[in-house]
């Protein structure tokens, strides 16, 4: 290995590398092995193995750090490190990925585009969503996120006959280039500002100056613009409900959660790196963006019809409880926001989970309607599509209550009682229109007695997911102590 | 010599920017781009970086601009429909908010200026820095980008290929 | 005036504007003349004459088109967009003459020698792809639009193929300066096109195709196929502004073949630039033999006329090459010229080949156009990339 690509360098790059190659492997391996529709399956046997082969690798930097008693990586000169946080979110990604691609080779053969492409694209936009959490120079983040989000625009639209499939991928397309542009000129300026494009080194030229400093200040705005863009709080949301309705609902919950987690990682790695300095300039943006992401989300969601719809409303919302915990900044928000984002993977990937099963052969089954009766025709499901709200809600004994408890405790230690609050209220109108469902599930008699769509990788995703749900709730002990890995220190 | 190139090619970017938004053709708004892209790469050059004045009349004068007026083309796009006059709500709000926006960043960056005047020239942007930086420094950004553009082929394939 | 002279900002001035002046003066008549060539060499292969009635075997052909074309009426379709339609051939022109000022006539007749040459060819020749674009486009017409977009695409796609090649010279010269690149063969002793082993063949091959469909010229000539689109992208376009067009496409193939020969033949080294012994007649021989032996084969010529003012003419025209060739005797004179008489001769040479494909190859249809460009010209030169960077670095050691 020369000097420019060390053996660290491949140490770190390794998790990413595999997601590549696996995913370019993915397209020759449908190409050339399995060009019957019906064998299509089989890639996502494939994909289980290259997600294998990446855990094994990310187990391989815990015990590496572990055993070397390091707290970070870092290779190529700075661009990338592999710390705990970066691993704790490559561990929310993988999970992600293992469990959307459980459940899309059913989905997407009802809707008749089963295509290996599919599985190379959900690889590569997880290498994307890699480089980004991994990144600690600003190109190679650019990178990342355009990586994660080309994929994304592609996903979106993957449904080519389906109009509402062309218009959402479009207008996620325009929206996103959009914010990109946001985001790239706040990083050229910062550029401008240090003369290096590294984290650390933007953020010694941040502490340096004023944080009024009207050129720091420009980099600082339109930075947050691009970033609050991409993690969809209002009031750059809109795009988030066109398309999560339009997608396919197994994309949808790859996208509001796989997206959401690595957007997260991005921010906190701007928020607590680069920007740090300035916390006195984005505390009260954040908390006014916090605040009006519940509210809107929360509002909006109680006159839904359409679940996705819904659910995009919901997960507007939790973007705001997730930026309470950064807000809140000590050690307890952070720790926070880590748990939150885990917790919200699963019960969200839940949620959207029950959604895929609605969907059969020529019934679309995204309504409120859709669910009326479940109880009768898929007892199980119903079962757990209720705890899955239950969680979202914040009710104990489910994660989403430990996700929001720690949020609310860091608010009270660190004094923002108002915020808390307003965050707190607007857990009694979540449950309001989360509720909807359970009592359509329940209450409501079967509008149509067709059976769910059952496949055995749904099954297994369900548990899973359902299974986390229960475990982080009740027993979060292990799942605080990787938390409390992941901070940035 | 130098200090009257960047005055009369700054200008030209100025006014083929604006002509760019003003023109109601999108073809014409498409020519007064080039306009601005070819008279940067002349700032460019005054400032020395050959090779990045070089590649911004390839990459965007050239290649990004000829796909644009390509798809302008076959859209068969026609001139531009706007209401008769722009609505008073436009001018009562844009003109200042422009005016104001325009008077931030010219403080903003007055402000950010460096001490001393710069001399034209004084940056070194041949091939062999640029290709030194992206193989050395920016290596990983340089190899991942390869893996962007297979994600954006993949996806023209995915998206428009009439029997995947 | 010896002072004057000697201020070197005047000398960083003047010969720039000097050569800019010469070559936009004498290029028309050049195009002129190689329009001439090409129609006689194609007459010749298809076993005709050729142009016979202007001068003594057509020779005044060229001069009688240029007046013909500049007082023709000068025709703007009523529905076209006349400001474009007007920038259009402009735009080409513009781009493709620009070309000139980076390419090394000689050692040291060159309009400027910038570190970034070759990419300054590339960025004009991928922004005078507008100006076919536009014309098409502005004239309003069914046919002018199909060839532009033709057009367009054909040179997009061929531009990578010949960006590809381009890269392989680069790396043999490890510089982008075109004066620089004839040096580096100059001091390895041999043609960029011969080295590797003759790996670099390959490259050149390619650059050769993509050059011919990227001046569109037969067989890559779909944007103005005759037979399908009448003349393509300027079928509205009549007149000086014709001429302008005609002026750029020749223009273009000059430049390429002027880049072609500075990157793989050696710009204006003679053959064998590093055997001693063949200075004397390849430098001194060769172009004697050449325009003496040619003016002397003209006396017979000029006897089979039965005009007496043509026989005259072919005599005088005759006389001139000789003594044009007996200038290359002088040696203080041969030292100036012999490089730009190399140059010249070698663009002389492809663009003989470029005729001679014109004269043998049927027309592609769309589809072969894009499978050739896309599926073997870009694959082949990414793999010569590949194949003559590492034989390359096996030979460096």
């Amino acid at each position: 290995m020369s000097q420019f690509y060390t053996q660290t360098d491949h140490f770190v790059l390794l998790p990413g590398l595999l997601l590549t190659l696996f995913g370019c492997a993915t397209l020759l391996f449908d190409f050339w092995l399995v060009p019957e529709a019906r064998y299509k399956k089989l890639l996502v046997g494939w994909l289980i193995a290259a997600e294998a082969f990446t855990g094994a690798s990310l187990y391989r930097h815990t015990t590496y750090l572990a055993d070397n008693g390091l707290t970070e990586l870092v290779a190529f000169r700075g661009s990338l490190v592999m710390d705990g946080f970066s691993i704790f979110f490559n561990w929310v990604f993988l999970a992600t990925a293992v469990i959307v691609a459980l459940i899309s080779y059913r989905y997407l053969e009802i809707e008749g585009e089963h295509h290996g492409e599919y599985y190379g694209l959900i690889l590569l936009a997880q290498s994307g969503m890699f480089f980004l959490a991994a990144g600690t120079d600003l190109v190679t983040i650019f990178v990342g996120l355009e990586l994660m989000a080309i994929s994304f625009y592609v996903m979106v639209g993957f449904l080519r006959a389906d109009r509402r499939s062309n218009e959402a991928a479009m207008k996620y397309l325009l929206l996103g280039a959009f914010s990109s542009g946001f985001l790239v000129y706040g990083f050229s300026v910062m550029y401008g500002m240090s003369g290096s494009t590294r984290l650390s080194d933007i953020a010694a030229s941040f502490a340096a100056r004023d944080p009024w400093d009207p050129i720091a200040f420009l980099a600082l705005a339109t930075t947050v613009v691009g970033l609050l863009f991409k993690i969809s709080a209002v009031p750059f949301h809109m795009w988030a409900p066109d398309a999560y309705e339009g997608a396919p609902t197994t994309v949808t919950a790859f996208l509001s959660v796989g997206s959401k987690a690595a957007s997260f990682a991005f921010l906190m790695r701007i928020f607590l790196g680069p920007l740090a300095a300035s916390r006195e300039v984005w505390e009260p943006i954040l908390i006014g963006v916090a605040i009006l992401s519940m509210t809107v989300g929360n509002l909006a969601a109680i006159s839904q019809t359409n679940v996705k719809r819904l659910l995009a409303y919901s997960s507007i919302s939790h973007a705001g409880y997730i930026l309470l915990g950064l807000i809140a900044g000590n050690d307890t928000g952070l720790k926070g926001v880590a748990i939150y984002v885990l917790v919200y993977t699963f019960m969200n990937l839940g949620a959207f989970l029950v959604i895929v099963a609605l969907r059969r052969e020529n019934i679309i089954g995204e309504d409120v309607e859709d669910l009326a009766g479940l109880m009768h025709r898929g007892p199980g499901y119903a079962i757990l599509m209720l705890i899955f709200m239950l969680s979202l809600a914040g009710i104990p004994p489910t994660a989403g209550f430990i996700g929001k408890y720690y949020i609310f405790l860091s608010l009270m230690q660190t004094g923002h009682y108002l915020v808390a609050v307003a965050a707190a209220l607007y857990v009694a109108v979540a449950i309001y229109y989360y509720f909807r469902i359970v009592r359509s599930m329940f209450v409501s008699d079967v509008s149509e007695p067709t059976p769910l769509a059952a496949s055995l990788g749904m099954r297994v995703a369900v548990a899973v997911s359902a299974g986390l749900t229960l475990a982080i709730g009740l027993y979060p002990e292990p799942f605080l102590q990787m938390a409390q890995t992941s901070l940035i220190r | 010599m130098d200090p009257i190139l960047f005055f009369i090619f700054a200008a030209v970017a100025v006014i083929c920017a604006i002509s760019l938004i003003v023109q109601k053709h999108p073809i014409k708004s498409a020519l007064s781009l080039i306009g601005v892209m070819g008279s940067l790469a002349i700032l460019y050059l005054l400032l020395g970086a050959e090779f990045i004045a070089a590649a911004q009349l390839i990459v965007y004068a050239g290649a990004i601009m000829v796909l644009f007026v390509f798809v302008i083309m076959l859209l068969n796009a026609g001139e531009e429909k706007s209401p008769a006059r722009p609505s008073w709500f436009a001018k009562l709000l844009g003109i200042p908010l422009m005016i104001a926006l325009l008077g931030i960043l010219s403080y903003v960056i007055q402000r950010a200026a460096p001490e001393g005047s710069l001399a034209f020239g004084e940056y070194t942007g041949g091939a062999r820095e640029v290709g030194r930086a992206l193989f050395t420094t920016y290596l990983l950004p340089f190899e991942i980008t390869s893996v962007l553009i297979l994600i954006a082929i993949l996806g023209a394939v995915v998206l428009a290929k009439k029997e995947l | 005036m010896e002072t004057l002279l000697e201020n070197p900002l005047l000398q960083k001035l003047l010969a720039p504007l000097i050569i800019t002046i010469v070559i936009i003066a004498v290029f028309p008549l050049m195009a002129g003349y190689i329009v001439l060539v090409e129609r006689k060499v194609l007459a010749d292969m298809q076993v005709r004459l050729g142009p016979m009635r202007v001068g003594p075997h057509g020779l005044l052909q060229p001069i009688a088109d240029a007046v013909k074309l500049l007082l023709k009426e000068d025709i703007i379709p009523r529905d076209a967009d006349k400001s474009i339609f007007w920038l259009a051939p402009v735009i080409s022109t513009f781009t493709a003459l620009s070309g000139f000022t980076v390419l090394p006539f000689s050692h040291y007749i060159f309009v400027t020698d910038v570190n970034v040459g070759l990419l300054v060819i590339a960025a004009l020749s991928s922004v005078g792809i507008m100006g076919v674009v536009l014309g098409g486009w502005a004239s309003n017409s069914h046919y002018s639009l199909m060839g532009s977009l033709r057009s367009g695409a054909q040179l997009v796609s061929y531009e990578v193929a010949l960006a590809l090649a381009l890269v392989c010279g680069v790396m043999m010269a490890g510089t982008l300066s075109m004066v620089e690149i004839v040096r580096r063969q100059q001091d390895q002793g041999i043609w960029f096109a011969f080295e590797n082993y003759g790996l670099m063949l390959i490259p050149f091959m390619i650059y050769l195709i993509a050059a011919v469909a990227e001046t569109n010229r037969a067989p890559f000539d779909l944007p103005e196929a005759e037979s399908e689109l009448v003349a393509g992208f300027h079928t509205e376009y009549s007149g000086f502004r014709w001429s302008l067009y005609f002026l750029a496409e020749y223009a273009n193939i000059f430049v390429v073949s002027a880049v072609a020969v500075t990157l793989f033949w050696g710009g204006w080294m003679r053959p064998f630039p590093n055997v001693g012994f063949l200075e004397v007649p390849l430098n001194v021989g060769f172009p004697v033999l050449l325009f003496a032996g040619s003016g002397l084969a003209c006396f017979p010529l000029a006897r089979k006329l039965k005009d007496p003012l043509q026989a005259k003419i072919l005599a005088l025209v005759a006389v001139g090459l000789i003594g044009v060739g007996l200038i290359f005797l002088v040696p203080f004179v041969n030292d100036k010229i012999i490089g730009v008489f190399w140059f010249l001769f070698k663009i002389g040479l492809i663009v003989y080949v470029m005729i001679w494909l014109r004269g043998t190859f049927p027309r592609f249809r769309y589809d072969q156009l894009m499978d050739i460009g896309w599926k073997w010209l870009i694959p082949l030169g990414l793999f010569a990339i590949f194949l003559n960077a590492i034989v390359g670095m096996l030979r460096a050691g």
